[in-house]
């Protein structure tokens, strides 16, 4: 039971704390204060911030939508491709549960697309 | 290339009532797309029912032939339907039925108690349409199908990678479901987001917990776990970070100080019926999955984790029942005195050995009953806004109706634990395995807590009877037949199990154990 | 069960299972327990004979009680149990659903049902135009049958059952007329001392499973001697407290006059003559532990002493005649205290005395509620007076009670706590003088205070409220003769009880109590009755001196005693600051840390650590990363905890 060798990481870790409370809370000290507009607006990479409405701003909640989908199937293919790749080890096991898995996310994408969930308006 | 993978021998007969329910939640959702929405409400508390009813002959029909260590465990020691296993799927299941008898009252509002669209705008001319005229949504039923589903193989998760999937599983379901009530959507909205962002941080902490452990222990499967922990070359710290983070995780969805926060606003902000399906259901399993970690995976033998999880239980019990004191809104009141009760079943399992896990089996039971009865009766008590919770309100309830206050007071009078209720016999049984496993300092904070929760049931007793009534005292609303036979069950078990506890006692006995 | 026994005076107590008429004793519980449910379910159908079916099932139960008296006389064991079915069967924990019908349970079966279905009797009338009757009646016989499960049980969760139970129905009874704050009040206060009480009994019987393995009354006194003496002790405190709590003793006392709130008969049947002396049910059933410490007792015969003397000292100063019964009910509660607590042969003299005094104690309750009753509900005992020409029955009766429990021989008080001061002033030291003197003081006192009561209300000027003052003009009147009967025959028991019990009860309580001891007290028997009996002349004739002329309508200004005495000695101030303040403390401290406290905190750090109070208030949108933070600190302490504690144990 040497905990000794974790010294070192455990001193890292109160190193790397001390200095990000050190910077944060020296900052309202040593820096001069002078807001503008930039310093006020969201960081989006760099580029210009984007116009949003008044309120914070709210995308569509179809775009979240569509992003589910894109990774529910996904998922799906990430999990075809190893299965394809040693489909001669898996078996008619492998299959089987592969096409349980396939006929599950058919019964959300089905769900989805009666109600509607793939109509844009 | 070429070879071929040996796969897990699968034992279909005790894996049914996982597969029915989980069958019938995706049949649920096919439901939903293709079957006309006249139809769907009835279609789909039938098909909920049937799963869990066949689930629960399942249940049975494997008891009845009879659990040994030779055939508890199956896919590969993955899972484990052992004696306790089973009596803890048997009892979510039956408290399941109770309360989505809840989820599927439709008389007492238009429409039920959930929203159809809980996405359209809070307050907007079209949510305004749609509370007016759409019924609301029948998801919760697959939904909750799948939640029960995952929390029968918590249960009976043998490896903690199963045990974390299972508790994804179960609680996904949940997070949407406490965001679709119709009445106070923000507060619902509000309670669904706080859950989940809290619950993701809990399960990041089991998570991390199962890293460490294997970290440790090379396994993640509770025997190897259990085997490896005296031969294990590796710092034990690892070990102990493992342990407390799973702990953490757990503690967590039991609602263990100091990780109770999120209970009053999600108890308070989800749909009442959900409310009841979490306090009993999810309970239930989180201590079910909690009892196999310690008893299973990490039992005492070599080490002792008792003394942190023994301070746990008294803050929990203290703190739930101290903050109840305060609380003027009915629901928070409930949520703080389910904290309490926490704390009561984890003095239960901290009892050890079969005496303890046999009275955390029978206080889930019993609490799980009494507390879906309270919500039950919460449904019942409305006005024009829905259900009025705050306690003035419910001032000179008694005079009133006073049938369903009197139903009411037997029930806080159960939770207050009083003689000839289940809350009597279930503390009892607790606070007397404690004894038993030498932990009698934790019986003493139990007794002092028990004293104190009384005050808050006592103040809403004195607030029904011993007030006039008010302009703002809301009717209670005749209910429905599927709310009447929640609540008629809720409270018949609360009495059957105050005056003659011990057949469910003996079963409780019986099933007292973990197959390693 | 046999146990090797410390103590080889005690004989190892065995119980006889019960056959013939006895195994019915479970009757004696259900018939009233049926009763209830029936008037409390049955609705309005039952309001014409709903009081008719309470009182018969206490005569019933009365009359069954009598017949197992009986049968158990001819019993050379005197001690049957029956067990009904196993309760809670939990490993080696096992609790049966049992009964055990003894000689000390015998006497308590008559008591309650016999002075019950006196009162019973009477409330039919007193509460002939209340609404609530039937709901009344249900409550009493709930009452009933609750406290005939306390005095029967074969084991100390029966007794809690049954403790509980009658405490529920105390409180349904003292609200019983809710839509008077002070009956609300007084019920929440009786609740909120009685869990305190009960925690201690509760804890009692947790420890005895603990370190004895069972809650059986012939499990625990056969093996109470193997434990260490500390043991003993703690058992027998928590113990106590329990019966401190049902009882009103001292420091749980504040909670029993209060109660008087409810109608006349609950004070009479409850908060007289039977479940307040559930207290002292439990030490006497209790010998064995108590017997066993010496500690234990004198922290008993304390309580006693110091109860009987708060109670007479206060019950000088009050006016209310129903509050200064209650605090007289405190001071003989006192007294059998006392006598419990000396152990030996005072155990029985404790029993005799509780006997008696639900006799005359009921008596004087009835009559107190008589007078009520044709004087438009007044209590104040300042504006009675004379009345002794209007009500002859009542005043006759009261007066018998009065002569009874001021201890003037022949009647029953003078038979039943003389002997309680004989063994006080018998017990060994300086304390026999301590205790016995108490025990003489209270009886001085007692006759002074009770002689107040009797003249001011039945004797002097008529002092009634009239309609010249804005009040309601007095025209009393005798009650009905459902109402004076019962008060005759409760009368004619406070006059013959005491003479009659005096040797033969100890003697039937032997098998239970142990035989009696040879009393050796400081002061010759003869002299210190006589002694007594001078006290007890002079505070009545101080009393009747001061009183006769009647006295003033309003509260005098009075010096520091009375003043004192008025507020209950202060005990209620006390109680606040000691248990409500700090309660109410804990709970804001929490709230206030539950809330706030890390909300606040997150706050403190956001404004030191990014400035400016927009977008301070921009960061508080919501409280989930608070919550957040308290579980990461929860967790990093539990992670902290964990490996703390497992470090340190391993070395």
């Amino acid at each position: 039971m040497s905990l000794s060798a974790y010294v070192p990481i455990v001193g890292l870790f109160a190193l790397a704390g001390a200095f990000g409370l050190f910077s944060v809370a020296a900052a309202p000290f040593i820096g001069p204060r002078r807001f503008n507009k930039a310093k006020l607006d969201a960081y989006e990479c760099g580029i210009e911030p984007t116009p949003q409405p008044v309120g914070g701003g709210r995308f569509p909640v179809k775009f979240y939508l569509t992003a589910m989908l894109f990774i529910v199937f996904d998922i799906e293919i990430i999990f075809l491709y190893p299965w394809a790749v040693s489909f001669n080890m898996l078996g008619v096991f492998g299959f089987v549960e592969m096409l349980l898995f396939i006929g599950t996310v058919f019964v959300a994408y089905a769900y989805v697309w009666r109600r509607g969930g793939l109509d844009w308006d | 290339m070429g070879d071929t993978i040996s796969f897990p021998h699968l034992d279909y007969a005790a894996l049914w009532p996982m597969l029915i329910l989980f069958g019938a939640a995706c049949v649920g959702v096919l439901v939903e797309a293709f079957v006309p929405k006249a139809w769907r409400n009835t279609v789909q508390l039938v098909l909920s029912l049937l799963a869990m009813g066949a689930a629960l002959v399942m249940v049975i029909k494997r008891a009845a032939a009879g659990v040994t260590a030779a055939n508890a465990h199956t896919a590969s020691d993955a899972i484990s339907i052992d004696k306790a296993g089973l009596f803890l799927q048997g009892a979510l299941l039956v408290l399941g039925i109770v309360s989505l008898l809840l989820i599927g009252e439709r008389t007492l509002e238009t429409g039920g108690p959930f929203v159809a669209q809980a996405a359209i705008t809070v307050g907007s001319e079209a949510d305004r349409r749609q509370a007016a005229r759409e019924s609301g949504a029948t998801e919760v039923y697959p939904l909750a199908l799948f939640a029960l589903a995952g929390m029968l193989l918590f249960v009976t998760a043998n490896d903690l990678l199963v045990m974390f999937v299972a508790l994804e599983v179960f609680s996904l379901p949940l997070y949407l479901l406490c965001a679709l009530a119709r009445r106070k959507r923000l507060l619902s909205q509000e309670a669904a987001v706080k859950y989940f962002l809290l619950g993701a941080f809990a399960s990041a902490f089991f998570l991390f917990g199962v890293a460490m452990v294997y970290g440790f222990a090379n396994a993640v499967d509770f025997n190897s776990i259990h085997a490896n922990i005296s031969t294990s070359d590796k710092p034990f710290a690892l070990l102990l970070i493992g342990l407390a983070m799973l702990a953490i995780g757990l503690l967590f969805k039991v609602a263990a100080v100091p990780f109770h926060v999120w209970t009053p606003d999600v108890y308070q902000g989800a749909p009442t019926p959900v409310t009841a399906f979490m306090a009993a259901c999810t309970k239930a399993a989180a201590f079910g999955g909690l009892a196999r970690v310690l008893y299973v995976g990490f039992d005492r033998s070599n080490w002792n984790f008792t003394p942190v999880l023994g301070v746990i239980a008294v803050l929990t019990m203290l703190v739930g029942a101290v903050l109840a004191v305060t609380q003027t809104d009915l629901k928070r009141l409930l949520a703080y005195s389910s904290v309490a009760n926490a704390g009561y079943l984890l003095v239960g399992v901290l009892g050890g050995g079969a005496a303890g896990l046999s009275s955390m089996l029978f206080y889930l039971v019993a609490y799980g009953f009494a507390i879906i009865a309270a919500f039950a009766l919460l449904t019942l008590v409305r006005d024009a806004d829905g259900e009025a919770t705050h306690l003035s309100r419910w001032a000179g309830l008694g005079r009133r109706s006073p049938f369903f206050a009197s139903v009411f007071t037997f029930l806080l009078l159960a939770f207050a634990g009083l003689p000839l209720t289940s809350g009597f016999t279930a503390k009892f049984a607790v606070f007397g395995a404690a004894i038993g496993g030498g932990q009698t300092w934790l019986v003493l904070f139990g007794v002092l807590s028990s004293i104190i929760l009384a005050f808050p049931y006592l103040r809403v007793i004195v607030m029904m009877w011993l007030s006039e009534p008010g302009d703002t005292t809301p009717s209670v609303s005749i209910p429905g037949a599927l709310t009447s036979a929640a609540l008629m069950v809720g409270v018949l078990v609360t009495l059957l199990l105050g005056v003659a506890p011990s057949s469910l006692l003996d079963l409780a006995n019986n099933a007292a154990s973990f197959v390693r | 069960m046999v146990a090797t026994l410390i103590n080889e005076q005690a004989e190892a107590v065995v119980y006889a299972p019960a056959t013939g008429l006895l195994s019915y004793m479970w009757l004696l519980i259900a018939i009233p327990a049926v009763s209830a449910l029936i008037l409390l379910l049955a609705g309005k159908a039952a309001n014409r004979w709903g009081h008719w079916l309470g009182v018969a099932s206490v005569l019933a139960s009365f009359v069954l009680g009598l017949t197992l008296f009986f049968q158990l006389r001819n019993l050379e064991n005197r001690s049957v149990v029956e067990n009904l079915y196993s309760f809670i069967p939990v490993g080696n924990l096992r609790v049966d659903f049992g009964l055990l019908f003894d000689p000390l349970a015998a006497c308590f079966v008559l008591l309650i049902t016999g002075v019950g279905f006196l009162i019973h009797l009477y409330a039919t009338g007193y509460m002939a135009h209340d609404e609530g009757r039937r709901r009344f009646f249900g409550y009493f016989n709930l009452f009933i049958a609750a406290m005939l499960l306390l005095v029967l049980g074969n084991n100390y969760v029966m007794l809690y059952f049954g403790w509980e139970g009658v405490g529920l129905a105390s409180y349904l009874l003292i609200s019983f007329w809710y839509g008077r704050p002070a009956a609300a009040t007084a019920g929440k206060k009786a609740f909120l001392m009685n869990r305190v009480g009960d925690a201690g009994l509760v804890l009692g019987i947790f420890l005895m499973f603990a370190w004895l393995g069972s809650t059986n009354y012939e499990v625990v006194f056969n093996n109470i001697g193997t434990l260490g003496s500390t043991t003993v002790l703690l058992i027998g405190l928590a113990l106590l407290a329990g019966a401190c709590g049902k009882s009103g003793q001292f420091p749980l006392q504040a909670w029993l006059p209060d109660a008087m709130e409810g109608p006349t008969p609950v004070s009479a049947l409850i908060h007289a003559a039977t479940m307040v002396t559930a207290g002292v049910y439990l030490i006497a059933r209790s010998n064995p532990i108590f017997s066993e410490n010496t500690t234990l007792q004198t922290v008993v015969v304390s309580v006693g002493a110091i109860t009987l003397l708060l109670g007479c000292i206060i019950g000088t100063a009050k006016d209310d005649i129903k509050r200064v019964l209650a605090w007289s009910t405190v001071s003989q509660i006192g007294y059998m205290f006392l006598g419990v607590g000396l152990g030996g042969g005072a155990y029985a003299l404790a029993i005799i005395h509780l006997l008696a005094h639900g006799f005359f104690k009921a008596n004087m309750f009835l009559g107190a509620g008589s007078v009520m009753h044709g004087m438009n509900d007044q209590v104040d005992i300042r504006r009675f007076g004379g009345l002794y020409k209007y009500m002859r029955i009542t005043w006759l009766t009261f007066m018998m009670g009065w002569l009874a429990i001021i201890g003037i021989p022949p009647l029953s008080g003078f038979f039943t706590k003389e002997p309680i001061i004989v063994a006080a002033f018998s017990r060994p030291g300086w304390t026999g003088w301590l205790f016995g003197l108490a025990a003489l003081l209270g009886a001085g006192l007692t006759a002074f205070y009770m002689t107040r009561l009797f003249i001011l209300t039945f004797h002097g000027p008529k002092r009634w409220t009239t309609a010249k003052e804005g009040l309601v003009d007095q025209h009393p009147h005798e009650s009905p003769a459902v109402m004076t009967i019962p008060l005759i025959l409760l009368a004619l028991g406070s006059i013959v009880a005491g003479g009659l019990m005096v040797t033969s009860v100890p003697q039937w309580l032997e098998p239970v109590l142990g035989p009696e001891t040879a009393e050796h007290p400081k002061i010759a028997h003869g002299a210190l009755t006589a002694l007594s009996l001078v006290l007890t002349v002079a505070g009545a004739g101080l009393a009747y001196a001061l009183f006769r002329k009647g006295t003033a309508l309003t509260p005098q200004p009075a010096g520091v005693l009375v003043t004192a005495a008025r507020n209950n000695l202060y005990t209620d101030a006390f109680n606040e600051a000691v248990f409500e303040k700090p309660g109410n403390w804990l709970t804001r401290l929490l709230v206030f840390v539950d809330n706030k406290g890390v909300d606040g905190l997150v706050n403190g750090l956001a404004a030191a650590v990014g400035g400016g109070s927009g977008r301070l208030r921009r960061l508080q949108t919501g409280f989930v990363r608070s919550y957040a933070l308290s579980m990461l600190v929860g967790g990093v302490l539990v992670l902290g905890a964990f490996l703390a504690v497992q470090l340190g144990w391993m070395g």
